[in-house]
Formats: C-alpha cells, sequence, structure tokens
C-alpha cells in the first residue's frame, strides 16, 4: 500500500465545529468539577447530555464527511508549539477511521452514561464519577481526532488519566487506590515507547503530524522504520494491556462498572489498535515490526484466554477476555493492509458486546450486592430476565456464535492470518481458532456459573432486576452485539468505507475457503462450551475455589505469573534499589559533605590547642620564626 | 512606556517596602503582612507593565539602565532584560504574592523558653529577597550580578533559619555555606573574565555585552567556565552538589521553599543559559557531555530518591533535583527547541513545584507532621485539596494538559537529535515521576483514615512500625538528623491539642480548602492549565533571547534541519 | 677599633633579652628584657650609622626609642590592672586568652 496522505481541503460548513465534539464533554467535565456541590442534582444529566450531544455532532460530521471527496477533512485549530524547527499545531484530521473510533466512543459513551445514572445513583461521589467520565470521553476523542502524534499523544496521557481517577474512584479502598497507580504506572512505561516514537520521527523528518510523517516514510532508514514502530508498539502495548504490559487490566476491575465497560472494554483499551491501525503507512514499511505485533497479539491472545478461564471473578474473566480479543485485533492489524479493516470490525463489534457484558455483570452485582464472585452466583436467569437475556446474546457474540457479531469478525481475523501462508499462517491461524475455543470455555462457564445451575447466593442476597435507565443501554449493546458484525462486514463493508485511510481493499486468494474455516472454527467453539458444560454445567459448583489443583491451573489464576514476573524483576530490585540509593545518598554524597564539614570543624579545634595563652609560649614562636627568617636569609645570600 | 526605568522600579519597590515593613514595630504583625502583600502585588503589576513595554522582536537586551558604580574597576550598575531574564521577572512576580497568601496564617517555631518572635520580620526578609532576585535577574554588568548573587543568600539564610523547622540551623548553614562556597569560586572567574578584558580591550570591564565578544583562549575559558558552572551546579542543584536542597527544603517555611526551589534555584540553570554558554562558547562545547552526564544522571538518580522518601518536604525536593536535571539537559543539549524547553521549564517548574510545596504546607497544616506515613484517607474529608495536590502532582510528572508537559517535551525532544543516548535514559525518568507523584499521592489521600486523621486514647494511630512500606527505610535516616519525626511540625499546635483531648479511635474533622487556600492555589491551577494548552505567547516571549543565545554558541537557531543525517548520530537515513 | 665589638655586646645583650622574656615569669622583668632587645637593636643601628656615616639608622633609633616609650606606658598600665584584679604579676597566670 502505498502512503496515504491526507489532503487538507479547506473545510467548511459542518465539519468546521468537529471541534465541538471533544469540547463539549470537556465543557461538561469543567463545569461539573469547578461547579462543586451546586451541580450535584442536575450534574449527571448535564454530563450525559454533552456526551449525547457529541454523539449528534459526530454523527453529523460523519454524514457530512460522505459526501466530501476522499472523504478527509484536516482542521486546524491554533498553534500550540512553535519554536525553532519545531511546529506543533492544535488540529483534527476526521478521515473515515477516526469518525468510527469517533461514533464508537460517543454512542457507547452516551449509552453507558445513560446506565451510570442508574448504577451510580446513590453513590455520594455521583457527580465526580460524571465528571470523570466526560473527562474520559473528551480526552479519547482528541486522542482519535488529533491530526498529529503529539494531539494524540496529549489525548493518550489523557485517557490514562482519566482511567487512574476512574479506577480509584472509590479510593478509601487499598486495593482500588494501588490497581489504579498500577495502571497508571504501566501505561507511563508505555508512554516512554510512544514519546521515543515521536522524538525518532522529529529528529528524522522534523514533523509529527500524520500528513508530514506518512508523507516522508520513505525517507526513513529501514532500521529507524523499525525502531519507531517498535516504540509505538511499546506504547500501544501499554495502553492496551498486551503483553508483557498486560497485568494492569485485570486488576483494574477494581474501578466502578461502567467504567470498565467504557474504558477497560470498549473504548481506551482499543487505542493501541487504533495507533498502529492510524500508524499504518509506518507498518507498511516494516515488515519485521509488524510480525512482532503479530507475535505480540498472538501470544497475549492466549494467555487472555488461558488466564480467564481460572478466574471466579466475573469482571476479572471479562478482563482476561478483552486482554485476549484485544490480542485478536493486534494479530490482525500485525497481518497487514489484509488486517486492517478485519480489526477494526472486530474492534468496533468487540466495543459493543463488551460493554454490553459488562454493563450486564455491572447489573449481576447489582443484584447480588457488589458481589463479584461467581462461585456465589447461579440461577439468575430468572431473577434477571432482561439481563440474562441481553448479556446472553452478548456471550454469543463473543464466542462467535454463527451469523451474530463476533462470527463475522472473528472469522475474518482468522481467514486473514491462515491467509498468510506458509508455517507462521499456520501457526497463527491455528492459535486463532484455538483462542475461539478457549474463549467459548471460559464464557461458556461463565454463564453457565451465573445463570443456570441452583443458586449458591450468600444469605440474605435477593436478586432484582436493574431499573430501566441500566436494563434499555444493555437492551441496545445487545441490538449492537447481534447486528454489528453483519451491518460491518456485509451490509457496510468496513473495507470500503476505510479505503481513504488503508487504500484499496485487497481480494486475497484464500488459500483455505472460508467456509471450511468457518466449520472448523464453529466446531472448536462447540468443542470449547462443550467443556465448559462437562466442567461447571453438569456437576455441582462448590462455593469455595479447589485448592488442590493442577499446576495449569494455578499458572492461570495467577494470570501465568504475570504478576510474580513484574514483582520479583522489577519491582523488588527497584525497592532495593532505591533504598540502597537512599543510603548512598545520606551516607554517601551528603556524608562527604558533613564529613568535610567535620574534618574542617575537627582540624581547627585540634589546631586552636596550639594556643595555650602563655605569653612565653607565643615569644618562643616568635623566636623561633625569626631565627627560621634569617637562617633562610643567611642561606639565600651564602 | 519604554523611558520610564522599570527595572529600576522593580528592584526599589519591594526593597523600600521591606526597609518599611522591618521599620513597624514587631507588634504590628497585621499590618506588616497587609503592608507585605500590597508591595508584592505592586511588583506584579511593574511586572506586568515590564512585559508590556518588553518588545519580543526588539534588540536583546531591551528596558537598559546604566549607571558607573565603581569606575575605576569599570564595575556599572547595569540593568536590562531579554525574554528569559523576563520570563523570570514574572515568574518572581506571580510567585511572591502567592507566597505572601500562602504563609498569612504563618508562625515562627515556638522556641523552648523564649518570647515568641513575631513574624514581621520574616515579611520585611521576604521583600528584601524579592528586590534583590529581581537584581540577579535583571543585571547586564557580571560583577554586578555577582553581587546580587551573594546577597540573595542573605534574606533566604534567615528566612530558613529563623522560620523554618526544627532542624532549621542546620539547614540554613549548609545552604549558606554551599552558596557561598560556589559564590567564591564563581567570583574568581569574574576577577578572571575581567583581566581577560584587560588583556584585549585595554580597558577592563564586567558589561556582559562587551564581555561576549572576548575571543578567549579555549583553555582559559574552560578554567572560567568551571568556576561559574561550579557556583550554578550548586545553585541548580545538579547532582552530587545536591545535598543541601533537600535538608533547605524540607526545613524552609513554605513560602521561602517555593521561592527557594521555584526561582533562587533557577538562577543556576538561569546562569548557565546567561553566562556559561554565550561566554565560553568553546569550553560549554568541549564540556557539555560531562555537564549532561550529571543532568541526565541526576534525573534518574534523584528522582529513585524521590521515590524512597518518606518525608514529603524532602520528597518535593527530590523531585525538584530532577527536574534541574531536565533543564540542564535542555541547555546543553544546543538546540533551540531543546533551550526553549529548558527556559520554559524553569518558568513552568517555578508554577508546578510551587503548588506542589504549598500544597503540601496545606496538608501539613492540618496533620502537624512532614511525614507521609502519618496520613492516609484524606482525599474522603478534603477533595478539594486532594484535587488540587493532584493536579499539582500531575503538572510535576508533566502530564499533558498541564504546563510542565510543554516544557519537558520541548526538552526531550529538543535534546533527542543531538544526543539520542541521554535522552531516551532521560525519557525513562517520566515513569519515576509518575511513580513518585503518585506513591505520595495514594499513600496521602487514598486510603481508609488513617494516622493523624484516626484519634485514640494514645494519640495519633497507625505509628505501628507495621505500616511503614520499605521505601520508608530513609525514614530513620533522615529522620535522626532532621528531628522530623518526633517533633511537630510549625501549625501543630492546634492538631497536638485535639490529638491529646482524650477520644475513642474515630475520623478526626480536617476541613478543607478555605477561602483564604482557595486564592492561593487558584492564579497557580489556572496558569498550569492555561499554559499546558496554549504555551505559544510563552514561547514567543522567550524563544528571541534563546535564538541569540544559541547563535553565541554557533548553533544556528533555524538552520539545522533534523533530517540532516549524520549530525543527528540516530544512525544513518535515507 | 672596629665596629665588631659593638656588634657582638649588641648580639649578647639581645640574647640576654630573649632568653629573659623566654624564662622569666615575673610580668616587669619580662618587660625590661623587651627593653633589653630594644636597645640592643638601637646599638646596632647606631654602629652602622656610624660606620657608614649616614643619618638613616640614627633616626630608625630615636623612632624605636619613642614607639618604646609609648610601649612602656600601655604595658605598664596592662601589668598594673592585671596585677590589681589578679594579685600577681606571673605572665603564667594570665592564659584566659587561649584557644
Amino acid at each position: 500500500m502505498n502512503e496515504v496522505v491526507p489532503a487538507s481541503v479547506p473545510v467548511d460548513g459542518l465539519l468546521s465545529v468537529a471541534w465541538l465534539v471533544i469540547v463539549l464533554p470537556l465543557a461538561g467535565a469543567a463545569l461539573l468539577l469547578l461547579g462543586g456541590r451546586r451541580t450535584d442534582r442536575w450534574g449527571h444529566l448535564l454530563a450525559t447530555g454533552t456526551v449525547v450531544a457529541a454523539f449528534a455532532v459526530a454523527l453529523a460530521c460523519t454524514l457530512a464527511l460522505t459526501e466530501r471527496a476522499g472523504r478527509t477533512v484536516s482542521l486546524d485549530l491554533f498553534t500550540f508549539i512553535d519554536t525553532g524547527n519545531l511546529d506543533v499545531t492544535a488540529g483534527l484530521l476526521f478521515d473515515p477511521l477516526s469518525a468510527a473510533f469517533t461514533l464508537l466512543i460517543t454512542g457507547v459513551g452516551a449509552l453507558i452514561h445513560v446506565y451510570s445514572i442508574g448504577y451510580m445513583a446513590h453513590d455520594p461521589g455521583r457527580r465526580r464519577f460524571f465528571a470523570y467520565l466526560n473527562l474520559f470521553v473528551a480526552a479519547m476523542l482528541l486522542l482519535v481526532l488529533g491530526n498529529s502524534y503529539v494531539a494524540l499523544y496529549v489525548g493518550w496521557e489523557g485517557v490514562g488519566l482519566a482511567s487512574y481517577l476512574l479506577i480509584a474512584f472509590w479510593h478509601t479502598r487499598p486495593a482500588a487506590a494501588t490497581a489504579a497507580k498500577k495502571a497508571f504506572l504501566m501505561n507511563r512505561v508505555g508512554d516512554v515507547g510512544l514519546a521515543l516514537a515521536i522524538f525518532l520521527m522529529f529528529a528524522q523528518l522534523g514533523t509529527t503530524s500524520y500528513a508530514g510523517v506518512f508523507g516522508s516514510v520513505g525517507l526513513l532508514a529501514g532500521g529507524t522504520v523499525t525502531a519507531i514502530g517498535l516504540l509505538l508498539l511499546l506504547g500501544a502495548c501499554g495502553k492496551s494491556g498486551q503483553f508483557p504490559l498486560q497485568a494492569w487490566l485485570p486488576d483494574a476491575m477494581e474501578g466502578p462498572t461502567p467504567v470498565s465497560a467504557l474504558i477497560h472494554a470498549a473504548t481506551m483499551v482499543t487505542a493501541g489498535v487504533y495507533l498502529i491501525a492510524r500508524s499504518a503507512p509506518l507498518y507498511d514499511a516494516t515488515p519485521t515490526a509488524r510480525t512482532v505485533v503479530l507475535a505480540v497479539g498472538a501470544v497475549t491472545l492466549l494467555i487472555g484466554a488461558i488466564a480467564g478461564c481460572a478466574h471466579d471473578d466475573i469482571k476479572k474473566v471479562l478482563a482476561y477476555s478483552t486482554v485476549s480479543q484485544i490480542g485478536y485485533m493486534f494479530l490482525a492489524v500485525g497481518l497487514g493492509p489484509v488486517g486492517y479493516a478485519a480489526a477494526i470490525a472486530h474492534l468496533l463489534a468487540h466495543g459493543f458486546f463488551k460493554a454490553g457484558l459488562f454493563l450486564g455483570a455491572g447489573s449481576v452485582m447489582h443484584a447480588m450486592d457488589d458481589s463479584v464472585d461467581m462461585r456465589r452466583f447461579g440461577g439468575l436467569a430468572r431473577k434477571l430476565p432482561i439481563t440474562f437475556v441481553t448479556f446472553g446474546l452478548g456471550y454469543l457474540a463473543l464466542i462467535g456464535f454463527p451469523f451474530l457479531s463476533g462470527w463475522w469478525t472473528k472469522d475474518a481475523i482468522i481467514e486473514a492470518a491462515l491467509d498468510r501462508g506458509g508455517v507462521s499462517g499456520w501457526v497463527l491461524g491455528g492459535v486463532a481458532v484455538l483462542g475461539a475455543g478457549l474463549t467459548a470455555f471460559y464464557m461458556t462457564r461463565l454463564m453457565l456459573m451465573t445463570f443456570f445451575g441452583r443458586p449458591r447466593w450468600e444469605e440474605g442476597v435477593h436478586p432484582h432486576e436493574a431499573p430501566a435507565s441500566m436494563t434499555a443501554p444493555m437492551v441496545l449493546l445487545a441490538f449492537g452485539s447481534v447486528a454489528a458484525g453483519f451491518l460491518l462486514v456485509s451490509v457496510f463493508p468496513l473495507s470500503g468505507w476505510l479505503e481513504p485511510v488503508f487504500g484499496e481493499p485487497e481480494e486475497a486468494a484464500h488459500l483455505v475457503s472460508p467456509l471450511v474455516v468457518s466449520i472448523v472454527v464453529t466446531i472448536v467453539v462447540a468443542l470449547g462450551a462443550l467443556t465448559a458444560w462437562l466442567f461447571v454445567g453438569r456437576r455441582e459448583v462448590p462455593t469455595t475455589a479447589p485448592a488442590r489443583v493442577s499446576p495449569v491451573v494455578t499458572a492461570a489464576r495467577r494470570g501465568l505469573y504475570a504478576d510474580t514476573v513484574n514483582e520479583s524483576l522489577v519491582m523488588r530490585p527497584g525497592m532495593w534499589l532505591t533504598r540502597a540509593l537512599v543510603w548512598l545518598d545520606a551516607r554517601g554524597v551528603d556524608g562527604a559533605v558533613n564529613g568535610a564539614a567535620a574534618a574542617l570543624g575537627g582540624g581547627s579545634a585540634r589546631l586552636g590547642r596550639v594556643q595555650t595563652g602563655f605569653v612565653r609560649s607565643y615569644a618562643l614562636g616568635i623566636l623561633g620564626g625569626a631565627v627560621l627568617v634569617a637562617g633562610a636569609l643567611v642561606a639565600v645570600t651564602a | 512606556m519604554t523611558d520610564v526605568p522599570w527595572l529600576v522600579l522593580m528592584i526599589v519597590v519591594p526593597a523600600v517596602g521591606a526597609a518599611a515593613v522591618a521599620a513597624l514595630p514587631a507588634a504590628r504583625e497585621a499590618l506588616a503582612r497587609q503592608l507585605a502583600l500590597a508591595v508584592s502585588l505592586l511588583v506584579l503589576l511593574l511586572a506586568v507593565l515590564t512585559t508590556v513595554a518588553f518588545d519580543p522582536g526588539g534588540e536583546r537586551f531591551q528596558l537598559t539602565t546604566s549607571v558607573a558604580w565603581i569606575p575605576d574597576f569599570g564595575v556599572d550598575f547595569a540593568l536590562g532584560v531579554d525574554g528569559i531574564a523576563l520570563s523570570m521577572l514574572l515568574l518572581i512576580g506571580v510567585l511572591v504574592p502567592v507566597v505572601v497568601g500562602a504563609s498569612w496564617r504563618d508562625t515562627p517555631l515556638p522556641r523552648p523558653g523564649r518570647p515568641a518572635r513575631s513574624m514581621t520580620a520574616f515579611w520585611a526578609w521576604l521583600l528584601l529577597l524579592e528586590s534583590l532576585m529581581v537584581g540577579v535577574f535583571a543585571a547586564t554588568d557580571v560583577f554586578l550580578f555577582y553581587v546580587f548573587f551573594e546577597a540573595m543568600l542573605v534574606p533566604m539564610y534567615f528566612l530558613i533559619g529563623s522560620f523554618g523547622g526544627a532542624n532549621r540551623q542546620y539547614a540554613a548553614v549548609k545552604f549558606f555555606l554551599y552558596s557561598l562556597l560556589g559564590g567564591l569560586v564563581m567570583l574568581a572567574s569574574v576577577i578572571g573574565l575581567y583581566v581577560v578584558s584587560n588583556s584585549q580591550l585595554g580597558e577592563g570591564t564586567f558589561a556582559f555585552d562587551a564581555l561576549r565578544q572576548l575571543e578567549i583562549d579555549p583553555n582559559v575559558q574552560k578554567l572560567l567556565f568551571a568556576g561559574f558552572f561550579l557556583a550554578f551546579a550548586i545553585k541548580a542543584p545538579l547532582v552530587p552538589f545536591h545535598t543541601w536542597l533537600p535538608d533547605s527544603g524540607a526545613e524552609a517555611p513554605i513560602g521561602g521553599a517555593v521561592l527557594l526551589v521555584g526561582v533562587l534555584d533557577k538562577v543556576g540553570t538561569f546562569g548557565f543559559l546567561r553566562y556559561c554558554l554565550p561566554l565560553f562558547p568553546d569550553a560549554s562545547r568541549d564540556l557539555a557531555p560531562w555537564v549532561l552526564v550529571l543532568a541526565v544522571a541526576g534525573i534518574i538518580y534523584a528522582a529513585l530518591l524521590a521515590v524512597g522518601q518518606s518525608d514529603m518536604k524532602r520528597l518535593v525536593s527530590y523531585t525538584s533535583i530532577a527536574h534541574f536535571g531536565f533543564i540542564a539537559l535542555g541547555i546543553f543539549a544546543f538546540t533551540t527547541e531543546a533551550a526553549t524547553g529548558a527556559v520554559l521549564y524553569m518558568f513552568n517548574h517555578g508554577i508546578a513545584t510551587g503548588l506542589l510545596f504549598i500544597v503540601v504546607g496545606m496538608v501539613i497544616a492540618r496533620g502537624g507532621s512532614r511525614q507521609i506515613r502519618d496520613y492516609g484517607g484524606l482525599a474522603a474529608r478534603t477533595p478539594l485539596l486532594a484535587g488540587v495536590f493532584l493536579l499539582a502532582g500531575l503538572a510535576s510528572l508533566a502530564l499533558p494538559g498541564t504546563n510542565s508537559f510543554v516544557s519537558e517535551f520541548l526538552v526531550l525532544i529538543g535534546a533527542f537529535p543531538t544526543r539520542p543516548v541521554f535522552t531516551i535514559i532521560a525519557t525513562v525518568g517520566i515513569v519515576l515521576a509518575a511513580l513518585y507523584v503518585l506513591l505520595m499521592y495514594q499513600r496521602v489521600m487514598h486510603g481508609p483514615p488513617r494516622g493523624v486523621l484516626l484519634v485514640d486514647e494514645d494519640g495519633p494511630a497507625d505509628h505501628g512500625a507495621a505500616d511503614h512500606g520499605p521505601a520508608d527505610h530513609g525514614a530513620g535516616e533522615h529522620g535522626a538528623r532532621g528531628g522530623a519525626t518526633a517533633v511537630p511540625e510549625r501549625g501543630a499546635g492546634g492538631a497536638t491539642a485535639v490529638l491529646e483531648a482524650p477520644a475513642r479511635a474515630r475520623v478526626l474533622a480536617v476541613r478543607d480548602l478555605s477561602g483564604r487556600e482557595i486564592a492561593v492555589v487558584t492564579p497557580l491551577v489556572a496558569l498550569i492549565l492555561v499554559l499546558g494548552v496554549y504555551p505559544q505567547p510563552l514561547i514567543d516571549l522567550v524563544s528571541p533571547a534563546v535564538e541569540a543565545t544559541m547563535s553565541d554558541i554557533g548553533v544556528d537557531p533555524g538552520g539545522s534541519t533534523p533530517a540532516a543525517p549524520g549530525s543527528t548520530g540516530t544512525g544513518g537515513t535515507d | 677599633m672596629t665596629i665588631t665589638n659593638y656588634l657582638v655586646l649588641a648580639a649578647i645583650l639581645f640574647t640576654i633579652g630573649a632568653v629573659g622574656v623566654l624564662v622569666r615569669r615575673n610580668a616587669i622583668v619580662v618587660f625590661m628584657c623587651i627593653e633589653l632587645m630594644l636597645n640592643s637593636v638601637n646599638l646596632t643601628l647606631i654602629t652602622f650609622a656610624r660606620s657608614t656615616g649616614t643619618v638613616e639608622g640614627q633616626v630608625i633609633a630615636l623612632f624605636v626609642m619613642v614607639v618604646a616609650a609609648a610601649e612602656v606606658v600601655i604595658g605598664l598600665a596592662i601589668i598594673m590592672s592585671i596585677y590589681r584584679t589578679r594579685r600577681s604579676a606571673s605572665v603564667d597566670d594570665v592564659n584566659l586568652l587561649k584557644y
């Protein structure tokens, strides 16, 4: 594929106010944070209103965009930084890719805002919650709408901040505070990669705007492009919870469930996919970096799926599922032009069904007094009919039940992987198919443990269906889960819509017929679901997790030892280093200073002893000195 | 407007104010602080008017005043500002009124067996310090600069030594001796410059513009450079000349600490840019790698040390040392972008770290302890304080959207083309910055209420060693010397009284920000956000001066296309 | 008669004076020994002035005498006041001015 340089056509009409999409939620956040208690009563409505309005603007802008030639609009707002050779203009790039993301963010965001009105109704910090949520939406929109890597970076860190604030929303719980910090720090590790990639672009090309960088990819040496690609990948791994920076995402479930749905499932964690897809012209010039993306995606896909099989915390299972599904997206973007559209399609579909699943999980928690332990659920299907149906549709979409969203988009990725050909094609395809089977296993296990079987509720729990403000978004998302894949792949093919960004979709010659792939995948999925039924459906689920389990299950329960590795490789050595340095600074560096002062003081005290106060000893000193001088004079003249 | 001697006014007004405050009887404390506030606001107004009178596109030094002072040695009382100095004057103008407001209710630490001291002297020293700080940035005569440089120590010495924490005298003497040592070595270099100018021009001079034209032998340059560098490296401080700052920062009263780290230390980095680079271009180029080693080592080393601190004020001091490493990196990378970033960093760091110090001071005023482990769960009780604390912390870790991001980004992106290895190491520092900020924030603000918030019959709970994280190791080290572990801080009087009241374990009522405190933090919060989104006016103000400095050392401000292979050192391009 | 004899005499006087300053404890005696040393120097100055036929030596000797006179006044006054306060004129008893 060739460089795609967004043409900068003068902007007029509706598109010239595209910045409203970002400013609306931002203004909402500012008003709620600055307004204080005065806004307590209506703040959540205002926050929801701003996101709905942003969705409306985004929708209008997208419609306006379809009528424009090239379907790409660049909008310069103001000079952000201009000094020396560096000229960063704050500007927006509205093209099919960012439009798709904008619609996802504002659409799902608006639904989750509505859901939160019910979910957070009795929380004393509701206003703060909605302010942070608005802040997140604004930052995420900046991330996808910015027209340069610097703008993306600003949004990138902004969503990191919002994620931190929202994970730590119930900050009196130490686990939440620690999880928030962990998320921010691991994200920052990735941010170093992103920052260095931007520095490298500026050093080599003198620009950081998409247009400038993509226009001159050809000028870069192969090694440099690979370096940029790998650094960007590091950033993407941090934000998207990909190997080796995946450990923060399951912990992030300490945040309120709407946050998990919006930030840690539908939007923010997919920013890594966006980054790589957006940087397609760079990755197209570096097969090496793309192979690494592939490997990261494949490895994470399996890690997430395996870890998801062993957890009993409903939100953690969904979190590992998210890790695994984003692994699929990385795998797809790693495949290059054949995979970009598939990755974005899967991303959008995943945004719908995973957000729906999380909202369903929130509804279950709402019913079960905020419990997340699936071993104490069971038999909820009858008590929570709407939740069960919507959750079930999301479940079917996720495991790839034929003709639901996941089936369309996941199969496209598996096909693309197999089409790669050769050993790597078979390995990647195999991994993707295996992942589909595992997905079916852990999701079926989740469904069975939560909604079927005998109730294993704790005493005093009286499950009840959630209010309409919560169920309505779940229903809408369930529609999305069912239809999104079909719409995006068949009715309005996303690959065609994204053509201005990724170029003409290639009709690759299929090595394996799609029909065969579909049948094989469906069989594997059915096997996974069947296995789950054998484990938890057919027999009674114990209310406490069995302690004597195989090493494989132990490893899966501990997230394949990611935390252990981080702890023993980074945290503990870091702590020792810090302690040693504190000691060194106090004793070594400052010790040298204080030592010099002490030596000077002690020396002068000792020298002072010569002053005895006896006049005659002074006189002797004077005489001695005089004799010395005289002797010296004699010696010199002689 | 341009005929008004703005700079002279900015020096004279606070000096006269200081004299007037000092002349007040000790009992008139309220009048003294009102006068101090009025004078500092007047100086802020003067700073703004000075900026209006300044033409960024005009000559390098503007608003100049020159009066012969010691004609026999060619010393003039010469003042003038370029964009860099002017940005520092603005910083002084903003920070001093804020500091006055933040110190409004401060009282000196009681001395056992002696009558309580009056705060009148505090306000007088503060205003005198402001006058001298303006002088040091506005001087265009090297000797005059030296005089202000040394004179500045005196008020700060008394601010720390008379109004500081328990271990204030140790800190004050350490600060004074350290700075004096550097200053004297610099004096030797100043005299050396005079001698060189005498032999080259036939008549000795200290005028900066004349000295800049000299062609000095490279070896002589290195010696003279070393003298200036040592003074500035102590002042700024760069590792390993830094150990005075944590002591001074921790023991100084909050207002003093803000001005110390916010402005006083900037004289060091300002000196690099104003004196070291233009006067000794060859030496600067030759020795830059060594300076960069110190700078980058400082970024990592001080950040790691900050992670290990248990005393909030020491922690903030260490973060500043790391930030000074970034500034030095920006200056000695020799690119326009990085140097502009460094100047912006000087301004932004004053705002951000000033706010962080002030907020930490507000926390200490409520809890009566500087130790992080004495706090926990404050956010639930003081949401506003927590919010400002977090914002100050985020500005300190250079989150985009805050002013510090612009400067740190400029420094790093500007330094990368010429010094990729150093920049990569420095970039790792941003992870550590997040670590120390969030660790402190989490321990103080998050979690269940504990420490000074919890009260039972035995006094503050949670003092047990079991709670102390491993990183608290430093507490023993410094507590023994700092005496801060056991000794209540200033403002502790009220809290201690409550703590002693017999009560069962319960959560203390801690009040959120008062109206005065909101008024103090608002200007800084606003500056952080506004300059984070729209920094270009400040960039436009300093850019011409930075470009002039760059051309002094032979860097073409706009010409060095980064794409030029070879010069980048990042591996060959096309 | 050469100048040697005068110089030898001056050296002997100086030595006596110096030894006296070092070994005697009584402040008055120390004081007189100092005078002795001053006068031995005066003798040397006059001797050389006489032998070279110049006047400078004699001028300096006069200066020495004037300074010595002034010094005697102050010195004796100090010794008197010390004696009054401490009831002793021994130089070893006044050793308060030390480290």
